[in-house]
């Protein structure tokens, strides 16, 4: 272990989501808690989530269901459901305002103007009576104070921008006549119509098919370079993270277990759990000239989540982790910048994968 | 139309194919009006043919929409078949009545894509497991038990799991389920219907490494059927693509993965995101959608999104050929 990262070693939770190369911070995420009080017991859906968002860039956020990753997002939103849910700490600073400190009706107006999220089914998000043209004129009449001409010229433009054939026609369809694919790219539109600031996409490509996904996330790189967008991008794909993001932050059991830049995080995982979801994936690996006997057992991790109503004292991956000892169990291992930009909560990683930069 | 059972088997034993499929076709009827009268036909399945071996992993790949679960289904005779043969060791069961369907049922069977749906949640574990035995009459209600419990053992439950009911499971523990289902009245075949997609990843490796080693134990057959690449390129030993209802290329998993034939199945290995940010591929995205498998496109299903179509592509449907030696291949190009 070398001084530099003993010296992070003291510096505190709070600290932990700064960005280090000084560019300005478009949304701060302080300490988020939510958590659902239900009859089993208090559920800690979130517990703790702290980063930073740059303008433009990309953030995914990873991790297997029930990490809370989509709870989140839906507390950035402030779209928690509230009773049994309830949003009990922490700071959601967008541009100097803290989200979670604003009143229902002035948080109507930062959804859909200043951060926008798209959903994983996108039948079950838009309504299905009414027409795709409608909804997204709705948005915009709403935020951007357009009359309806112009509002509708600004739909038929925006589905011009994600790609959708026929916009004039299109925007006279109900979403049931679209496809999967177009349904999405639909979505797309109207999230981005007022040109938010952020855009929280939660699993925007796990319900389409692959060359259709190739085709969503492409859209949404080019429209985040041309609108200077900030993304959230929630999904379990490490894939679709590595081709997508500039940052990764991985989540398990509704906190953070490990964040770095996408580069240094695949190269370099230091939280077993993130070791352990990059082996249990099989790989295309004969493309990229891997030998035919490559499929061999491909790694496990053993075990489930533990249930979130009851997580054990120590570290909630300990339990299903090869290299936990006395430690791992009893105490939650402390959130420390193990190397450079790179964070992680686990109390064996210096021992497993070494410190500083060996 | 090109014969699967033609060309020279890859793998190192020649043994008899356990199930062959000729040609099959499923066409849905359309049903309209009061009189319900016939508008039309989904053509979901449209002359597809393949062998699986004993022992073997056939994946069957392809999108929505593609087919390949109609496939899955008609083979056991869930669906009807419109056309075509299927054959279980050499005997042909495309038109066997009910009862004589029985003893052939009890070697082919089905594990589902979503566990919550597919188990009766009225039932017991051990009670679900046991069901096809009882059903089939085999052994006394204790040899039954102590067989259930056997079962159990082997795809990695507890014993005292089976007096529990689905949902008191994770949906790793209810695939075991059913896959001990499947598994209880020791089939040679078993299709799989995107048995790991709804599974998170790292239980998604269990459910994987269950199904081979059952698979090097037991000798048993698997139809993979998967939208999965990567998944169906870990587990098969030979993969079909399939497209709009046919099969556009047909090879070993090794001559798919490496060098492929059919602009689709490239595609679609170009689609794939990798989970590897140090590698920068050039990437070309396939454009447009899968069109509707009731009015299906002339000619090649693929040419309305096939970047090198050429009007033959558009008149002509090409048959699935031997292109290389063990790769078959349906395009007029290759």
């Amino acid at each position: 272990m070398t001084e530099t990262s003993l010296a992070h070693k003291v510096a505190t939770r709070k600290s932990e989501s700064r960005s280090d190369d000084g560019a300005e911070a478009l949304l701060e995420v302080h300490d988020l808690r939510t958590f659902f009080y239900l009859r089993r017991g208090v559920l800690k859906a979130v517990d703790g989530v702290s980063f930073s968002l740059r303008r433009g860039e990309t953030l995914a956020i990873v991790g297997e269901s029930g990490c809370g990753k989509s709870m989140t997002a839906l507390s950035l939103m402030r779209l928690v459901p509230e009773p049994p849910g309830k949003l009990v700490g922490g700071s959601v600073n967008l541009a100097g305002v803290d989200l979670l400190k604003l009143g229902e009706q002035a948080m109507r107006g930062v959804r859909g103007k200043d951060i926008s999220m798209i959903f994983q089914e996108p039948m079950t998000s838009l309504n299905p009576v009414m027409t795709i043209g409608t909804q997204i004129a709705e948005v915009l009449l709403l935020h951007e104070k357009l009359g309806r001409s112009a509002a509708r010229r600004k739909v038929i433009d925006m589905l011009h921008l994600v790609g959708i054939p026929e916009p004039e026609q299109r925007a006279k369809e109900y979403p049931h006549q679209l496809s999967g694919g177009m349904r999405q790219r639909a979505m797309i539109a109207m999230a981005l119509a007022c040109h938010p600031k952020v855009l929280i996409a939660d699993e925007p490509t796990t319900a389409l098919d692959v060359t259709i996904q190739a085709q969503i996330l492409e859209i949404i790189l080019e429209l985040q370079n041309v609108l200077g967008t900030a993304v959230i991008l929630i999904t379990h794909d490490l894939g679709v993270v590595a081709e997508t993001a500039q940052r990764v932050i991985v989540m398990y059991a509704g906190r953070k277990v490990e964040e770095a830049a996408v580069g240094e995080l695949f190269a370099r995982p230091l939280h077993p759990y993130t070791r352990g979801l990059m082996a249990s994936i099989p790989r295309l690996g004969l493309m990229r000239g891997a030998g035919i006997d490559t499929p061999g057992r491909l790694q496990e991790i053993p075990g489930i989540v533990p249930p979130l109503t009851n997580l054990p004292p120590g570290c909630a991956f300990a339990p299903r982790c090869a290299f936990a000892d006395e430690r791992c169990r009893m105490q939650y291992p402390a959130y420390e910048e193990k190397r450079p930009g790179h964070w992680a909560a686990c109390w064996r990683s210096d021992t497993l994968y070494g410190g500083g930069d060996g | 139309m090109a014969d699967a059972r033609a060309r020279p088997a890859p793998g190192p034993a020649v043994a008899p194919p356990m199930l062959e499929v000729h040609d099959l076709k499923k066409h849905f009827p359309i049903r309209r009006g009061i009189l319900r009268r016939t508008t039309g036909h989904v053509l979901a399945v449209d002359g597809v043919s393949f062998s699986i071996r004993a022992g073997e992993t056939l994946g069957l790949v392809g999108e929505s929409g593609c087919g390949k679960s109609t496939v899955g289904r008609t083979i056991l005779r869930l669906i009807e078949p419109t056309d075509g043969r299927i054959k279980v060791n050499g005997e042909d069961i495309t038109n066997l009545e009910k009862a004589a369907l029985r003893p052939v049922r009890r070697r082919m069977q089905i594990i589902f894509q979503d566990p919550y749906s597919s188990l009766d949640p009225r039932m017991s574990a051990g009670d679900i497991v046991g069901e096809p035995l009882r059903v089939h009459a085999i052994d006394g209600p204790r040899q039954r038990a102590a067989r259930v419990a056997e079962i159990f053992a082997r795809v990695g439950l507890r014993k005292a799991q089976m007096d529990s009911y689905p949902h008191q499971f994770s949906g790793g523990q209810r695939q075991r389920i059913g896959i001990a289902r499947a598994l209880a009245l020791e089939p040679d075949l078993i299709i799989a219907d995107e048995p790991v997609s709804s599974l998170d990843v790292s239980i998604q490796a269990q459910i994987l490494n269950l199904m081979m080693d059952l698979q090097r134990e037991l000798g048993l057959a698997y139809l993979f059927i998967s939208h999965n690449l990567a998944v169906v390129e870990h587990i098969s030993h030979r993969i079909a693509v399939m497209y709009l209802g046919r099969i556009v290329e047909y090879a070993d998993k090794q001559t798919l993965f490496t060098a492929p034939l059919h602009p689709y199945s490239e595609s679609l290995l170009q689609a794939v995101p990798v989970p590897d940010p140090a590698v920068k591929r050039h990437k070309r995205v396939l454009q447009g959608d899968v069109p509707s498998p009731v009015n299906p496109p002339s000619g090649c299903h693929f040419h309305t999104r096939c970047p090198y179509a050429v009007e033959r592509c558009r008149h002509e449907t090409p048959a699935l050929r031997e292109v290389r030696p063990g790769q078959l291949v349906a395009c007029h190009l290759r």
